[in-house]
């Protein structure tokens, strides 16, 4: 299969393109830019005009669900909205049931994943064994079937002890350890953050401190064990200060922000809006301009979806009943977008956010389209608007926040390998 | 986004909370409520005005006192009557909170009566009953309480009718009270230029004076020249623990006295929304005192609760 990608506007942060230009695809991988190799006859030809052609969108963390909750969403459902969404890459936190913390169970997932051949499926596996912070997982048989790094989902591990072994025994082997940081006992039974609206709600409150108590734990141990840590969703001002001052200080630490904390706060869980629910918690304004500012001078590397499909029964129970967390696959793109203009940065800068900078983190290659690399490409309009409706939405989770609202940029082609696993 | 409290013409629908109602809707329940207080001391306790309807009392959460007065409000307007306490049925095999008000539903009552554990579970269930039926939150976790809050307010409204002219002192655990933030909400409502809370740091709430009160942590200052003086209870559960060493520590240290009491204005009256616990949150002799209002606060329990199904009902 041969195809020219023609007219569209290139981007590709990793390679710093930002320019119209044609791609060139055949046999799975980008064998032209600019213009074709010799004796290139296309076999399909896209039309790309106003469009923007961009390295398929890496995500650092969706639940596929599968295995252990297929009422909530199966593989097949959400690699197809990932598709959708335009991601070809995906890592996936080991909070299944079973846990992934067995080779075996890492091995099946990237098995049925690359039969259904719609996305690159990148599991994280288990730090600890049940993710109980107590016993060490056999990261080296994990790493060889298939895991990027390891992580504790939303577990935290209470026991410094163990945290600082893992630590140690991750950095012997060089993997990175992916740890969404928040003290334990601080947001025990917390559903949103302590502040005037939890207050006035009467629900409980994580204070912003349990975040940053645990990111400083985390960062220390880091730095004295000299191993590579990812921090998940930074949800608070104070969490983007200290990894601020950790990169000045040479620690090996990068972190991300889900999209739907870009955009939101704890004001908008209205009157106990469930699908506001979410780990961590919707924060302030005051914190959420920390994120964006952090993202944009990029103390935070990226942008992932934090997908998160929940089943209606769910999240049809009061706020804290309810079950956390936000179907995002397909919205990562326009929240990234958003992000941009509301901050006044460029689209370059956007994309950098869900391919090349991602990508790097999970040290996958993909997030970018050099030459011969492997054809996962993203073509979107980022200006055509479209509502979020239920009943449009891929995943079998239809619980965002945003439903309702109009955002910006839609993604009209996926290519993996060169095939096309979404046409709009 | 809408109040969803209000209907489309801004009158009442659901009483969910204090919290964003307009001053003239407080002042409604209340005048409504002073022409109830007399029925119960007539002969025939009984007005005729929500006959032929039904309300369904649903408890997910114990309570006697709340549960009764609601059911005696109702009685006195003639509705019929139905209580549920579905901590200890249907909820306990499995039911969901939506199952249990749907099949309420199918049974044709027209308006809930509905307390549960969890804050936003009246607004819930708020959201999902049909445009015929009321919602009355009777107590939701530490969100709200809102007739309790409009009693009260309206005892006060009885003893000292100078609404703008008043400092009002609330004592205790604000931190899980749900009583506490309805009437914070009544009292800033309806204009009280100055409502104070006196409590150790870890039973206040983050941001408690963004609600509008000054914050105190020491009775004597705190009580200082009040005209009222709102006790919180104080749950068995907390006593002890991580939030408070022991109760004799805090009766000392908060705790009303005579002693304490005596910081306020002489005229000062007492309030406590019951049940107390005598010698923890507050002494007996000023319970039983002669500046203690606790009772009349049951009384006018009912008349506001009253109010408050009449209006609902469109019978007031």
């Amino acid at each position: 299969m041969k195809i020219h990608i023609k007219n569209g506007h290139l981007i590709d942060p990793k390679n710093n393109i930002d320019t119209k230009q044609d791609v060139y695809v055949a046999a799975g991988k980008i064998v032209g830019i600019g213009s074709a190799p010799k004796d290139f006859v296309a076999n399909q030809t896209i039309d790309a005009t106003d469009l923007i052609v961009a390295p398929g969108f890496v995500d650092l963390s969706a639940r596929l669900r599968e295995p252990g909750s297929e009422h909530k969403a199966t593989l097949n459902s959400e690699l197809l909205a990932a598709a959708a969404g335009g991601i070809t890459s995906l890592a996936c936190p080991p909070d299944t049931d079973p846990v992934l913390d067995e080779p075996g169970l890492v091995e099946m997932l990237k098995h049925r994943a690359k039969l259904l051949n719609l996305v690159h499926v990148y599991p994280l596996g288990a730090l600890t064994r049940q993710l109980e912070g107590k016993l060490l997982t056999e990261m080296c048989e994990l790493t060889e079937a298939g895991c990027v790094g390891f992580s504790q989902a939303d577990v935290a591990i209470t026991d410094t002890q163990v945290l600082w072994r893992a630590f140690e025994y991750a950095a012997t082997f060089g993997y990175t350890i992916f740890l969404r940081a928040e003290d334990y006992y601080l947001a025990k039974d917390g559903v949103a953050h302590d502040g005037e609206i939890a207050s006035r709600l009467g629900l409980k409150g994580i204070p912003a401190a349990a975040e940053g108590l645990a990111i400083a734990s985390i960062l220390r141990i880091a730095h004295e064990t000299k191993t590579k840590v990812h921090l998940c969703r930074l949800s608070t001002a104070e969490g983007v200060d200290l990894v601020r001052q950790a990169k000045k200080q040479g620690v090996q630490v990068t972190a991300d922000v889900s999209a739907q904390h870009c955009h939101l706060t704890d004001h908008d869980i209205g009157y106990f809006n469930a699908y506001a629910n979410l780990k961590p918690p919707l924060r302030s304004a005051r914190d959420r301009a920390a994120l964006c500012q952090g993202l944009k001078d990029g103390t935070i590397d990226a942008i992932c979806s934090d997908h998160t499909p929940v089943d209606d029964d769910a999240k049809l129970l009061p706020f804290a009943e309810a079950e956390a967390g936000a179907t995002g696959l397909e919205l990562l793109l326009p929240l990234a977008l958003k992000w941009a203009t509301d901050n006044k940065t460029s689209l370059f800068d956007a994309i950098a956010k869900i391919t090349s900078q991602p990508a790097s983190i999970l040290a996958i290659d993909g997030g970018h389209l050099s030459l011969n690399a492997n054809a996962d490409i993203a073509i979107f309009n980022p200006k055509l608007e479209w509502k979020i409706d239920a009943s449009q939405l891929k995943s079998q989770g239809k619980n965002t926040p945003f439903l309702g609202l109009t955002l910006l940029g839609k993604v009209q082609y996926t290519l993996l390998h060169g095939q096309i696993t979404y046409q709009a | 986004m809408l109040n969803p409290q209000l209907d489309a013409d801004g009158k009442l629908k659901h009483l969910l909370t204090i919290e964003g109602l307009p001053k003239k809707i407080l002042t409604q329940i209340l005048d409504t409520a002073e022409t109830f207080v007399g029925v119960a001391e007539r002969d025939i306790k009984k007005v005729p005005l929500l006959r032929g309807k039904t309300v369904c009392n649903i408890f997910f959460e114990n309570s006697t006192r709340t549960r009764t007065t609601f059911e005696i409000a109702a009685k006195r307007l003639s509705a019929d009557v139905i209580n549920l306490n579905v901590n200890t049925s249907s909820q306990s095999k499995g039911e969901t909170i939506l199952d249990t008000v749907d099949n309420l539903i199918a049974m044709h009552a027209d308006m809930f009566v509905v307390r549960h554990g969890q804050s936003g579970a009246v607004h819930f269930i708020a959201q999902h009953v049909p445009d015929n039926i009321s919602v009355i939150n009777a107590g939701d976790g530490r969100h709200a309480h809102p007739t309790q809050g409009l009693l009260d307010v309206f005892t006060v409204r009885r003893y000292k009718p100078d609404m703008h002219n008043l400092r009002v002192a609330l004592v205790g655990d604000v931190l899980h009270s749900r009583v506490a933030r309805s009437e914070i909400h009544a009292l800033t409502t309806l204009g009280v230029p100055e409502v104070r809370v006196i409590a150790p740091k870890t039973l206040l709430p983050a941001g408690v004076e963004k609600l509008g009160v000054q914050v105190f942590h020491d009775m004597k200052a705190g009580l200082k020249d009040a005209d009222v003086v709102m006790m919180l209870r104080l749950q068995n559960e907390r006593m002890s623990g991580a939030l408070l060493p022991s109760a004799q520590e805090y009766f000392k240290t908060f705790g009303l006295t005579q002693e304490k009491l005596s910081y306020a204005k002489p005229d000062a009256i007492v309030m406590h929304p019951g049940p107390m616990n005598r010698g923890v949150e507050i002494d007996s002799s000023v319970a039983d005192g002669s500046q203690s209002v606790i009772l009349p606060q049951v009384t006018y329990g009912i008349a506001v609760r009253m109010a408050v199904m009449a209006i609902l009902g469109g019978g007031a």
